[in-house]
């Protein structure tokens, strides 16, 4: 290995080794690596290796870029592979159909100037953009995959936490900060401590009503909120492979909600089903070249994690959080932790959760009305959840009181809901039917809770203030959300379905 | 952006000892906007400044470099945003008993020091700025240091890149842009599936419908 000139901070150590049984984790950082160190620690103290890691796709929105683009021009850098780069904008993006850019301009100029500023980024760089308007554009989460970007085996980074998301194909996709990058963008690599891995083994198949979202809120409870730092997990089990790609992406996704790096899932015919005819999926003779590769990916019989657990999904029931962090979550028959039910270290976290959200310790959760249910985000938007919520209210109406959103992943989902007549259920039920974006998930368009309010969301963070200032989440499943928009109370879906 | 650089601190702190602080609180959405990375520190813990007793309007605590922090802290999203904002703010340091990993990695890139401690030493910390706002600590990466107010001291892991980093202005863009024949080369041996200019179907510049 060549060596840089003068002191090398990385301390490079050939340590190449290949052998045994591997897990899906271990094939891809292994291919990947450029060159790495030998074992030191990590920022925690823990043993670890530093590795220079190729990326093969690097996803960019507006929000994170800017001053990472900016960086490079400062250094008269240039974009190194724009074929391995894509932007979108998703984030700061109105929802409402009447908003174009030039009313943007008026009712939202910081907005519409960071739109600008990623356009003019991209023409200078000569990066690929899906620009508002586009019939491609939506979420990068969502959007990413029905391309057919995401791919299995691939690294794909993106400056997001929701990245994860893409592990659903066994691509090792994580979040990175603006820094990186620019890093990224000038070289398309980056450097990066050797994760743990930690299996998500899920016992049995989950019930009827109980989704993917119910399982990874489950998960996420029992794990604990940094459960899963400094990991990569990878979910194994039956509930898994029985899950569609969508229900495996909600998992994914919801990864970094456990504290992890990144969430994987070993590629199977599920996985190169979705993937065929899509517009970046190889074709012709490189098909089944690509999916012989793929095969070969998914992790070895009796590899060996860092870290396993075990999570039981055949009596799981619909979750929903209480509090203002993913692992706040509960069965939904359950009611509010009380006081005694807490370990001491739990209590001071509840304290501040109950006066937040303004519940009651052992107060019921179904029958809690309820002011606003979202159905979005790229946890929960894709066609298969558009569907389940249609399906619980169709003929229905929402409730007297309560504002409905529905916000589509993406234009294409979009697109696929109305050839399916779903937005003509959404709205004869009274629900409003939005153009692609993130919306409401974090209220930066504009979309957002007045303070107080509290909703029903099938997205990923129930954080205080997330969904605007003062407002007040509940994380769920759509047939949750749905059927409790129908309610107006916090419903049970199993009782609708 | 200069390469920043740390050496040495000595500070009073900041007690914020709740639990798994997320990025949302650190730095709220609406001020993401921004295609700056400065001025952030006007929304440090934007909402929780809304209420006057927030300990951050505290004459007591006024210039305080470190920011004592619970367990799991900057969770959540990505947006380097938050630890512009408390570098911007005057942090030079953040003290906690865990991290979350993307917040500890864009920390390190901006010379906010992340210092990982027992829950013991913690707690120790904790009950001195609670016995005196004005009880200091040492900071020393050169030895990785950490003394307390006490005058104990004890020891803090940190990545040794990010260490030689921050010690002698190494800056890690610029040490990979030396690494970009490895990185070729690697390139060659991996060719892309993909080039996200040409999809497969010829649909990109052409809207599909
Ligand atoms: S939908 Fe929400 S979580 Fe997903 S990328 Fe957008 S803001 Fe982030």
């Amino acid at each position: 290995m060549s060596n840089g000139n003068g002191k090398d901070p990385m301390n490079r150590e050939a340590t190449e080794t290949a052998s045994g049984s591997r897990t899906l984790f271990d094939k891809i950082w292994q291919a990947h690596t450029v060159e790495s160190t030998a074992t030191d620690a990590d920022a925690g103290g823990t043993a670890s290796t530093l590795s220079l890691l190729g990326i093969d796709l690097h996803l960019v929105h507006e929000v994170t870029s800017p001053q990472a683009f900016a960086e490079l021009d400062r250094r008269g850098l240039r974009v190194r592979r724009p074929d391995r780069t894509l932007a979108t904008m998703d984030h700061s993006t109105p929802t409402r159909p009447e908003v174009d850019r030039a009313r943007l301009r008026i009712i939202d100029a910081e907005a519409e100037a960071q739109l600008a500023r990623l356009e003019r980024h991209c023409a200078e760089h000569d990066v690929p953009l899906i620009p508002l308007g586009d019939p491609r554009q939506g979420i990068v989460h969502v959007m990413g995959p029905e391309l057919g970007l995401t791919q299995p085996g691939m690294t794909i980074v993106c400056g997001d936490s929701h990245t994860s998301t893409h592990g659903a194909f066994g691509a090792l996709a994580f979040g990175i900060g603006t820094s990186e990058v620019g890093h990224v963008l000038a070289t398309q690599c980056l450097l990066q401590r050797r994760p743990k891995t930690l299996e998500v083994a899920i016992r049995g198949g989950l019930p009827t009503g109980v989704t993917a979202k119910d399982l990874i809120l489950a998960t996420i409870a029992q794990i604990g909120v940094a459960g899963g730092t400094g990991s990569v997990i990878e979910y194994t089990g039956q509930a898994i492979r029985d899950l569609d790609m969508e229900g495996r992406m909600s998992v994914c996704n919801m990864s970094i909600e456990a504290g992890a790096r990144a969430g994987l899932i070993s590629p199977d015919e599920k996985t190169f089903q979705y993937l065929e005819g899509r517009p970046y999926a190889p074709r012709d003779a490189a098909w089944p070249e690509a999916v012989a590769t793929w095969r070969a990916l998914a992790t070895d019989p009796g590899a060996a994690f860092d870290r396993r657990v075990e999570v039981d999904a055949r009596d799981l029931e619909p979750m929903i959080t209480w509090g203002t962090h993913p692992g706040m979550a509960l069965p939904i028959t359950a009611t509010v932790p009380r006081r005694e039910e807490l370990s001491p270290d739990q209590l001071g976290a509840a304290e501040k959760a109950w006066a937040y959200m303004d519940l009651e310790p052992g107060q019921k959760l179904i029958g809690q009305s309820v002011d606003v249910v979202f159905i979005g985000s790229c946890t929960n938007a894709r066609l298969s959840d558009l569907e389940a919520a249609a399906r619980v209210l169709e003929g229905k109406h929402v409730a007297a009181g309560l504002t409905m959103l529905v916000v589509p992943g993406s234009q294409q989902v979009k697109r696929e809901a109305e050839a399916r007549g779903l937005d003509t259920i959404f709205r004869a039920a009274g629900a409003e039917w939005r153009e692609a974006g993130c919306s409401m998930c974090l209220g930066m368009n504009g979309d957002r809770l007045a303070p107080g309010q509290l909703a029903v969301s099938t997205t990923n963070r129930n954080f205080e203030g997330r969904q605007g200032p003062g407002s007040r989440t509940m994380l769920a499943s759509p047939l949750t959300a749905a059927a409790t928009a129908v309610a107006g109370r916090i419903s049970d879906p199993r009782e609708v379905l | 952006m200069t390469t920043p650089r740390f050496t040495r601190i000595e500070s009073s702190m900041l007690p914020l000892l709740r639990e798994d602080i997320d990025t949302d609180q650190i730095i709220p959405a609406s001020y993401l906007k921004t295609t700056e990375r400065t001025g952030l520190g006007q929304g440090l813990f934007a909402r929780w400044r809304e209420d006057p007793a927030f300990v951050l309007h505290q004459p007591a605590y006024q210039g305080a470099g470190v920011l004592l922090a619970g367990r799991n802290f900057g969770c959540g999203s990505s947006r380097e945003h938050a630890v512009w904002a408390l570098a911007d703010h005057g942090f030079r340091a953040v003290i906690s008993t865990a991290f979350a990993d993307i917040f500890q990695s864009n920390a390190g890139k901006n010379g906010l020091l992340t210092i990982t401690v027992a829950p013991d030493i913690h707690g120790r910390l904790a009950e001195a700025v609670d016995a005196d706002p004005a009880a200091r600590v040492g900071i020393d990466l050169e030895t990785t240091t950490l003394t307390l107010p006490d005058g104990d001291t004890t020891n803090f892991p940190v990545d040794p890149f990010v260490r030689t980093c921050l010690l002698e202005g190494v800056d890690p863009l610029g040490y990979l842009l030396q690494r970009l024949p490895d990185i070729e080369a690697w390139e060659q041996d991996h060719p892309a599936r993909l080039d996200t200019r040409q999809p497969h179907d010829g649909s990109f510049g052409e809207p599909t419908s």
